[in-house]
């Protein structure tokens, strides 16, 4: 492993590695959300104030509700990571006896649509009620700022040619349709003095030379 | 505590405008708000700003729900469940409040709005407004709230281009505007090629496109208040997040700055007002009663009280008080909490192959819009609803983790997802449809009879659904929308489907009112024409709170021009002789 988890177990960064890899896998592309270290990103998010749904109510009673009253379970984000991984791989060890990280990725994307659609039974809770988390925490870290832990080497933001932290040049730029191909620079970047800052505050973009974008 | 002219409950939009105007006539002004202090300068700092997970997902200035929520349901056969995290809309919780993290879209409402009822009336009969829709007149007229639509836009350095000066109309501008008395404080904002592709479309089919009034400042720009504030640089990260720049006004760029010098001027953050008190004959406001930040009960006499929070708090502290008779939807009789309305709205976004732009660029409120589909500018007689919208083509600063749109049929996740996201990014603009919301018999604000916030007061139940006429409406809107995308020859366009239901998960806008409504008669609203409690003289409810229904456009120009009306009313006229005002 190259990081220390603070909240997910081993078992877990497998599974969550392995998962990830199958939302946004890696291509001709680029990078996908496992080599962009999404599963460290979700570890840090698990780990603060979002894990325990700190600015969350909290309080019942609980009920289940309707869908269009949103989320009403009783677990919080780290319980239901760790409840939802357990009893995903006890069902797959169970029926394909090998944990989700070792089946077959056509095996994995069907579990994932099944836990997608709710059809996947687990004993304690919804199936898509963690997907959708998973998958939430995964889009977040593949394109939130570097400085959380995923999007690593700007993998999301160059996939998309998002130039992240925006430059003073942009008010220039604003009514100009020729595209606009940087170098991204994330928050990170400033902080570790890896980019240039003008006067003002804005950073320096480095210009990319680009073919009609990709 | 000793006792004050004047206590103003929030500082926000409203509670930050009355304050200035209330210390400006003379008057001792204290003004409680539950949120933090917070300094423009270090908290919203270059580069720190421009984080999308911080500020969009797990912002520290939006309510913390853990200590207080609103409950939610349906409708009322439902059990309201408690709104455990963020979602449909994002109240705001600190100094500068909700519009702290506003958008910028600062446009004023059509004259036709402010007399619904009359004029649907008048155009169409009575039998013509939707069933059991409690729609109706604001008491207060065009003529009368156009000069504090100006003042407004002074003291928010709202650029823009007139499309009706004094009645005439003018190139380049909205040409259905109610006539305003003179021009923009600021020049409009800059088409970019998003808005040139959307404008064309438009003027080949009819419609008349101009530049969107915005709050972010389109040049260097010394307000109403004698307070600078910054050209905007496009960046991006407005809505959700507070300007580095200070070029978005808000209470903390363009007012607080002035109000922080006012000698008789004094801000208490985090001070959350559990009630207002009145004597013994329950005709006068005493006063307020407080926690304050080490938890105290603290009460603080005032001459005048004004409840300057949002729709939601407003309302609550209406019913926590017993000021006013609380509705009930089964007779329809009583105010309090009734007409609470919402905004509705949809999308279509066009796909281009052979086009690339520069989404990131804008922010600022950047939008190419047209005003053709909203208000008495449609002739409904054929279409069977009230209501419309505006349509717009924004560039807000497309960030990476949200504004991520891909053509219809495209799976949710996976490689042919990732494919599609990395090819229309930068191709894709979209056609914004923001929609009216009429006001209901059954929807509505009253106590949640199980759910406690922090202190053991009952949270504020919300019984919300949309109504067939708000779905006739968007569906109306949204084919219209749909003939503009095809006109611009894209690749493929995606209509979002219209909801019939409401739900209160995805985001739509914070644009939450009603609940104690403005008129002309105590039977039907919670406040008269100046905003003035109908059973509390010397209280004022002002904000979103008072729209009997929601019009087309974002509230927050309306908003600011109730507290500059209902200011000018207090000084004009309350203090000379206090009392009921006609």
């Amino acid at each position: 492993m190259t990081h220390a988890y603070r909240y997910l177990t081993e078992p877990e960064v497998r599974f969550i590695d392995a998962a990830v890899s199958r939302l946004i896998p890696a291509d001709d592309l680029g990078p996908g959300a496992k080599e962009a270290d999404v599963t460290y990103y979700i570890d840090g998010q698990l780990a603060g104030t979002w894990g325990v749904h700190g600015r969350q109510y909290r309080s019942g009673p609980w009920l289940d509700g309707t869908p269009e009253q949103g989320f009403q379970s009783r677990f919080t984000p780290q319980e239901i990571y760790r409840i939802a991984i357990r009893e995903i791989n006890t069902y797959c060890l169970a029926t394909h006896e090998n944990p989700f990280e070792q089946l077959p990725v056509e095996k994995q994307d069907h579990l994932l649509k099944a836990l997608e659609k709710d059809q996947a039974e687990l004993p304690s809770l919804s199936s898509k009620l963690f997907f959708d988390l998973l998958w939430r925490n995964t889009e977040e870290g593949f394109f939130a700022d570097p400085m959380y832990g995923g999007n690593r080497g700007k993998a999301g933001w160059t996939l998309l040619g998002f130039p992240g932290v925006p430059s003073g040049a942009y008010r220039e730029h604003l009514d100009n349709s020729e595209p606009y191909n940087a170098v991204p620079v994330s928050i990170l970047d400033v902080q570790r003095g890896d980019a240039q800052v003008d006067a003002e505050g804005f950073v320096k973009h480095v210009m990319l030379k680009r073919e009609g974008g990709k | 505590m000793k006792p004050v002219d004047v206590v103003i409950v929030g500082s926000g939009v409203v509670g930050s405008i009355m304050a200035m105007e209330l210390a400006n006539a003379g008057l001792q002004v204290v003004c409680l708000e539950r949120g933090r202090m917070v300094d423009l300068q270090t908290e919203f700092a270059k580069p720190f700003v421009y984080d999308e997970l911080k500020f969009d997902r797990h912002s520290d200035i939006f309510q913390n729900l853990s200590r207080e929520t609103i409950t939610f349901r349906n409708n009322a056969s439902q059990t309201a469940l408690p709104m455990r995290e963020l979602g449909s809309f994002k109240p705001g919780e600190m100094v500068g409040g909700t519009a702290a993290h506003w958008g910028g879209n600062a446009r004023r409402f059509l004259p036709h709005d402010f007399e619904l009822r009359s004029k649907i009336t008048e155009r169409y009969g009575e039998a013509f407004s939707p069933k059991d829709s409690t729609i109706q007149d604001w008491g207060v007229t065009w003529d009368e709230i156009e000069p504090y639509y100006d003042q407004f836009e002074n003291i928010y350095g709202v650029g823009g281009k007139a499309g009706n000066l004094e009645g005439e109309i003018q190139p380049g501008g909205n040409p259905h505007e109610g006539p305003r008395s003179r021009e923009f404080p600021n020049p409009p904002t800059r088409r970019t090629p998003h808005g040139e592709i959307f404008a064309k479309a438009a003027s080949e089919l009819g419609y008349v496109p101009f530049q969107g009034p915005a709050a972010a400042m389109t040049r260097d720009y010394k307000n109403l208040y004698k307070v600078m504030m910054l050209e905007c640089h496009r960046g991006g990260f407005c809505s959700s997040h507070v300007c580095a720049q200070g070029a978005k006004a808000n209470p903390l760029s363009a007012v607080l700055p002035a109000l922080y010098k006012q000698k008789t001027f004094e801000l208490r953050a985090l001070c959350n007002v559990i009630k207002v008190n009145t004597d013994s004959t329950g005709k006068q406001a005493t006063g307020v009663t407080y926690i304050d930040a080490r938890g105290r009960e603290i009460e603080q006499p005032a001459g005048i009280v004004v409840l300057a929070s949002y729709c939601f708090n407003n309302t609550r502290l209406l019913l926590l008080s017993g000021i006013g008779k609380p509705y009930d939807p089964q007779t329809g009789r009583g105010v309090v909490g009734r007409n609470y309305s919402y905004q509705t709205g949809g999308r279509v976004h066009v796909f281009f192959d052979d086009r690339e732009f520069n989404p990131f660029i804008g922010g600022g409120q950047v939008n190419t819009s047209i005003d053709e589909l909203n208000g008495d500018v449609i002739d409904r007689a054929n279409l069977g609803f009230v209501g419309g919208a505006y349509v717009n083509c924004t560039n807000p600063g497309a960030s990476p983790i949200k504004s991520k749109h891909v053509p219809h049929g495209t799976p949710r996740w996976g490689a042919e997802w990732k494919k599609a996201v990395a090819h229309n990014y930068r191709r894709t603009l979209g056609i914004h449809v923001h929609g009216s919301c009429m006001s209901y018999r059954d929807r509505y604000l009253d106590l949640d009879p199980t759910y406690k916030d922090a202190n053991g007061l009952p949270l504020l139940r919300m019984t919300f659904d949309f109504h067939d006429n708000e779905v006739k409406m968007l569906k109306w809107v949204q084919e219209k929308c749909i003939e503009i995308a095809k006109a611009m020859q894209p690749a493929s366009y995606h209509a979002a489907a219209i909801r019939a239901k409401y739900s209160i998960v995805p985001y739509q806008s914070t644009h939450n009112v009603g609940g104690a409504v403005m008129g002309t008669d105590p039977a039907t609203s919670v406040v008269n024409k100046y905003l003035q409690s109908w059973d509390v003289p010397n209280l004022f409810v002002v904000g979103g709170s008072a729209f009997p229904q929601n019009a087309a456009q974002g509230p927050t120009a309306t908003i600011g021009a109730l507290a500059c009306w209902s200011a000018d009313a207090i000084k004009e006229s309350y203090l000379k002789r206090p009392g009921p005002m006609m």
